[in-house]
């Protein structure tokens, strides 16, 4: 008779060894220092809170992805979900913005999603670049596989890269036909879209080792920017 | 012609907004009436200011729905669409009514709902006040048409992106002190222009113009409550006169301009504001212009007569245009970072400029300040509007 943990065994799907990302700092337009680092398996909760506001607020298609990125986050606390990973950009130790994908096998990755919290300083844009950065460089992965969901990921990602076609291959988020970045096209708008300084100095990386959140309202008003109804 | 004088002075807070076209209008209208305390003096009449309501808000009669949402009948309703100037121009319709004896107050409301559809069609339907067959075919758009005009002007006068750079900077920070901005965000030199991830930070739009130059699309709404002596005198306001207002066109499309970087425009209407106010460019101690891009900060500032050609950008890097310089420009933090929603833009720079002559701005208010100036810059450059105010002592 199998215990419960060898049926837990047979519900994880098998792991693949996966190369830590390296925290870089980034320069924003606010002259603030955002740290980009890997979020741990142990801090899908705080996570989860943070993104928890956000499954209501239409705006910008932001109840799509924070309910799928809830679902992703939760998959991979709960271990649901073939090698997953987690950045996040953290300013002041405030959470700023997070991504997530996943690794196929060894030569294909699979973009998630793009959260950004803090609108207006192109943070969705660094996340987005680490993120492929990471499939590219640390993982030595060939390509990428993205959709976007709302128009603004179509300009960001399909748009300004530019990515190619890959349509015959369907997404994960819903069978979408897929979008690729190769790594031809990263290494192209590497110059111009990816960005951050190596190594973190010890202290800064003691500064964004604990993710701190906004206050719910914070984040619905950064989110959504709806302040020019108010007289 | 009567004196015209402000009394009243309102607007939402620039971003974006969640309330219908009229009732985002009708809230600014309520501040300004509310700030003007007419009591049971009548509003004679409605002028508002919008550019694109009929085509992206569906919405077309806004000043009639407007005195309805009021409940301010049976003044007279009318709209005005005049581009990008056309809050200036609403102001002027307002300024002759009373002027000419025809109302003794005027509620002049400028609105616009540019959010209610996407970047892309935004900067379109803004496009479309460009030449129809020599520009607006080709692709233009108002970005386009500053990128052409920021190189030829940076290359005659030796500007620099860093100029442009300290623009947008000041202004973010005026807006940081303006509760009413559409952004309230820093930046700074290092991450829009002289550190490595700045590529990334603001990217190109319409070279040599990036990000940072550009000003957000809003929505937002306005309002001015305008008053003859006699009014003004019987409810005691602090005395902001109307004191000239200056209109001048030039060519439609930019290509056909003797000197494309001479703002023709924007130096005669100027002229004629100082000609009716009695003043110079010098006598003047704030002014709000046309940012909507940063070029346009400095160009206006010299077409109207407050640098020589070719200096302002020395003046913006000696800091004179910041809140504590000689002449402080944009205290509210311009298009910039306050915000352009096109048709409420030139009547909320002069609500930011009644407000800083009765002494009502805050954080950002100009010690002093008894003379002001504003530059409405419609189309790109081809139909302009100047306006000065002066505090009149009791």
């Amino acid at each position: 008779m199998a215990s419960v943990t060898d049926l837990e065994a047979l519900l994880r799907p098998p792991a693949m060894e996966m190369p830590p990302y390296p925290p870089k700092a980034i320069t924003l337009a606010s002259g603030e220092e955002m740290i980009v680092r890997q979020a741990s398996r142990e801090e899908m909760p705080i996570l989860l809170k943070a993104i928890y506001p956000l499954l209501l607020v239409e705006r910008d298609y932001y109840d799509i992805v924070a309910a799928r990125l809830y679902s992703e986050l939760l998959a991979y606390k709960r271990y649901r979900v073939k090698d997953e990973y987690v950045l996040v950009g953290l300013i002041d130790g405030v959470l700023a913005g997070l991504v997530n994908g996943r690794l196929v096998d060894a030569k294909v990755g699979m973009s998630y999603h793009t959260l950004t919290i803090r609108r207006g300083l192109r943070v969705g844009s660094h996340l987005f670049a680490a993120k492929m950065e990471y499939h590219i460089e640390h993982c030595g992965q060939d390509e990428v596989l993205i959709v976007a969901e709302s128009p603004i990921g179509f300009r960001r990602w399909m748009i300004e890269y530019p990515l190619d076609k890959k349509h015959e291959v369907q997404h994960e988020l819903g069978g979408v036909p897929s979008w690729v970045l190769t790594r031809k096209t990263y290494l192209d708008a590497k110059p111009r879209l990816v960005s951050g300084r190596r190594p973190v100095p010890a202290e800064k990386l003691a500064g964004a080792a604990v993710i701190r959140l906004p206050g719910e309202d914070t984040v619905r008003l950064q989110v959504t920017g709806e302040k020019g109804g108010k007289a | 012609m009567r004196p015209v004088y402000v009394i009243g002075a309102g607007m939402t807070r620039f971003g974006r907004s969640e309330w219908p076209l009229v009732d985002l209008a009708a809230a600014a209208s309520l501040a300004a009436l509310h700030h003007a305390d007419l009591g049971k003096i009548p509003v004679n009449a409605v002028v508002v200011a919008n550019m694109g309501a009929g085509r992206i808000n569906r919405q077309t009669a806004i000043a009639s729905a407007l005195v309805d949402r009021l409940s301010l009948w049976p003044a007279a309703a009318e709209a005005v669409e005049n581009g990008p100037a056309s809050g200036a121009s609403a102001v002027k319709v307002g300024y002759q009514a009373i002027a000419s004896g025809m109302a003794d107050v005027v509620l002049v409301t400028g609105v616009e709902m540019m959010r209610a559809v996407d970047g892309l069609e935004a900067t379109d339907f803004v496009a479309s006040l460009s030449h129809p067959e020599a520009e607006y075919i080709y692709g233009v758009t108002l970005p386009s048409l500053a990128g052409l005009f920021a190189r030829l002007f940076m290359e005659r006068y030796g500007v620099e992106r860093r100029h442009l750079a300290l623009v947008a900077i000041k202004n973010h920070d005026n807006a940081m002190k303006n509760p009413y901005a559409h952004i309230h965000q820093p930046v700074t030199m290092e991450g829009i222009l002289t550190s490595p991830e700045a590529v990334v930070n603001n990217p190109p739009v319409a070279e040599p113009l990036h990000m940072f130059d550009c000003c957000p699309v809003s929505d937002g709404a306005a309002a001015l409550v305008l008053a003859s002596q006699d009014i003004a005198a019987k409810l005691g306001a602090p005395r902001v006169l109307v004191a000239g207002i200056g209109q001048a066109t030039d060519t439609h499309a930019v290509h056909e301009r003797q000197d494309p970087t001479d703002l023709k425009a924007v130096r005669l209407a100027s002229a004629a504001a100082f000609d009716r106010a009695g003043l110079k460019p010098s006598d003047i101690d704030v002014a709000e212009l046309h940012d909507a891009f940063t070029i346009l900060e400095i160009a206006e500032s010299e077409a109207a007569g407050f640098f020589k050609v070719g200096q302002a950008h020395k003046a913006v890097e000696r800091g004179e245009t910041k809140l504590t310089g000689k002449l402080p420009i944009n205290p509210s933090g311009g298009l910039k970072a306050k915000g352009h929603p096109v048709g409420a833009t030139g009547v909320a720079q002069l609500v930011e400029l009644a407000w800083q002559l009765r002494g009502e701005a805050g954080e950002r208010q100009i010690a002093k300040a008894k003379t002001a100036y504003a530059c409405n810059f419609g189309g790109f450059g081809n139909n302009v509007v100047a306006t000065v105010l002066r505090k009149e002592e009791r």
